[in-house]
């Protein structure tokens, strides 16, 4: 069985382009879904319902998407290799742009729109940086000069990603998408599959419900306007 | 690397990548059935219109070019490159990419100044060439009526003068060899004009238009029909008449709406065309 995780910012386009994949692979692979979201989605219906794959969805609730996504990744292998799947497609709602849901064993797909502006493949980093390759979405839409600028400050995130420019709708250039899920590998030992990279640090005070404003109020990971750098250090 | 297109010397095709013509083969309409021409192959130089009615495949033709089609599109068509099946960079790289697409849908979304977005894409290309960027907005401004000045918001800029632009980016800047042009006659630029300078800088260019003017000024017609290829017409100066006719009603249409614009009320008697 083939893994394949997408993630990218909402409305970019990540599940035209999981449809796209469907419809490429539907008369040769079994494909099978899984959305992970944090309080709505309904792709899992979509698709079951366009396609009759097998399609579920998750939601993640007060946990960040990617944590929910490390958490049933185990579980989820073993149904959808359950049900003899060839192609398993998970897709993350990737909503704090600091997560990279990619695991070891898989094709990580990112998906931007290139709407979103030239500078936004900067503010996203790990999501580009680690995945293996960037569809660009609705690339139809704006200037050959933008096009061109939003592929070298992806490039400049990720210099060795693969990128490829679409219109996920039509799917207009997704033929070396389709490739590199062809050349992709089998999970080999699912047991030894693990995240690509080190997570946000996800432990503080915030997150176990303090609300209170001013670093005076916190311990463990703080930070004050002035004097501090990108690393975050407990005080 | 630029690619340009000239006259076509295989050794010299072969040694720099220059681009010297573009074949389409033929594939099957919405039925399956195949289209019926043997290969339509464009040249430096070549002007082509698409026609047909709304549905019948016009968009998809040029959609085919643009992405290099190899038998992976719904329509079945091949496109080739100096003959052959073109290297991946040519397809996937935008600024090796021998084909620029202007569709009404294309838009600059940046918040800069004309002459800021300009010297953007010239620093993507590594361009060096000095005074490109002026060079490319005195372009645009022969193909617009509305004078864009260099400090311009790329945002405020109208449909006319955004088209203009970026036909005289995909000129100057891009340096495509191949322009497909997707109705760009609703977005009010001087098409006759547009032409004339595509010619003089010996490109290739394809227009998808339901205009009567930009079809007649064009060297050959492709004629769309359910989604194939029905038939490529070469007029070869039999419309010559009509040709001259049109862009006397053209020009007088133009004037029209200048005085309109400009507040007139138009109360000759009128005329017999």
């Amino acid at each position: 069985m083939k893994l394949l995780i997408i993630a990218g910012p909402p409305s970019a386009g990540k599940t035209a382009v999981t449809r796209q994949i469907i419809r490429h692979f539907l008369d040769k692979k079994k494909c099978a879904f899984l959305k992970i979201d944090v309080v709505r989605a309904f792709e899992d219906e979509e698709l079951r319902d366009e396609f009759g794959i097998p399609a579920r969805k998750i939601y993640s609730g007060d946990l960040c998407p990617d944590h929910t996504g490390v958490m049933v990744l185990k579980d989820a292998l073993l149904w959808a290799e359950g049900l003899g799947t060839d192609i398993f497609i998970i897709e993350s709602a990737g909503l704090c742009l600091r997560c990279s849901p990619y695991v070891t064993q898989s094709l990580g797909i990112v998906v931007l729109s290139a709407v979103s502006g030239m500078n936004s493949p900067l503010k996203m980093g790990p999501m580009i940086a680690l995945a293996d390759v960037a569809v660009i979405t609705k690339t139809d839409l704006v200037s050959q000069s933008e096009k061109e600028v939003f592929r070298e400050k992806t490039k400049e995130v990720a210099p060795a990603i693969d990128i490829i420019e679409t219109n996920a709708i039509q799917g207009t250039g997704l033929r070396y998408l389709m490739r590199s899920i062809d050349e992709l590998a089998d999970i080999e030992d699912a047991g030894t599959i693990m995240l690509r990279g080190v997570p946000p640090l996800g432990v503080c005070t915030i997150c176990v419900g303090k609300r209170e404003i001013g670093w005076q109020n916190h311990f463990g990971v703080v930070r004050k306007l002035d004097g501090a750098d990108d690393i975050f250090r407990g005080d | 690397m630029q690619t340009y297109i000239q006259p076509c010397d295989h050794r010299v095709t072969m040694s720099s990548g220059a681009i010297c013509e573009i074949t389409v083969l033929p594939g099957h309409d919405k039925h399956g059935n195949p289209e019926l021409f043997d290969k339509i192959v464009i040249r430096p130089g070549d002007t082509l219109s698409i026609v047909g009615p709304t549905g019948s495949g016009k968009t998809a033709f040029i959609n085919d070019i643009e992405v290099f089609a190899r038998d992976d599109t719904a329509t079945g068509r091949t496109v080739l490159v100096n003959g052959e099946i073109p290297a991946d960079e040519f397809i996937r790289d935008p600024s090796k990419k021998p084909i620029a697409l202007i569709t009404q849908n294309t838009k600059c979304l940046a918040d800069m100044s004309v002459e800021a977005f300009l010297a953007m894409h010239v620093r993507a290309r590594k361009i060096t060439v000095p005074g490109i960027v002026a060079e490319t907005i005195d372009l645009a401004n022969q193909f617009t009526g509305e004078k864009i000045q260099p400090g311009c918001r790329i945002t405020s800029l109208s449909g006319g003068q955004t088209r203009s632009l970026m036909v005289a980016d995909a000129i100057l800047i891009s340096n495509a060899p191949l322009i497909l042009l997707d109705e760009v006659e609703n977005a009010g630029i001087f098409r006759e004009k547009v032409i004339e300078v595509l010619k003089e800088h010996n490109k290739s260019v394809i227009f998808v238009t339901h205009d009567p003017l930009v079809s007649l000024l064009s060297d050959r017609r492709v004629v769309m029909r359910h989604g194939g290829v029905e038939k490529i017409l070469r007029p070869d100066g039999r419309e010559l008449h009509i040709t001259e006719m049109v862009a006397r009603m053209d020009l007088t249409l133009c004037r029209f709406r200048e005085r309109i614009r400009a507040g007139e009320l138009l109360t000759e008697p009128g005329f017999m065309v």
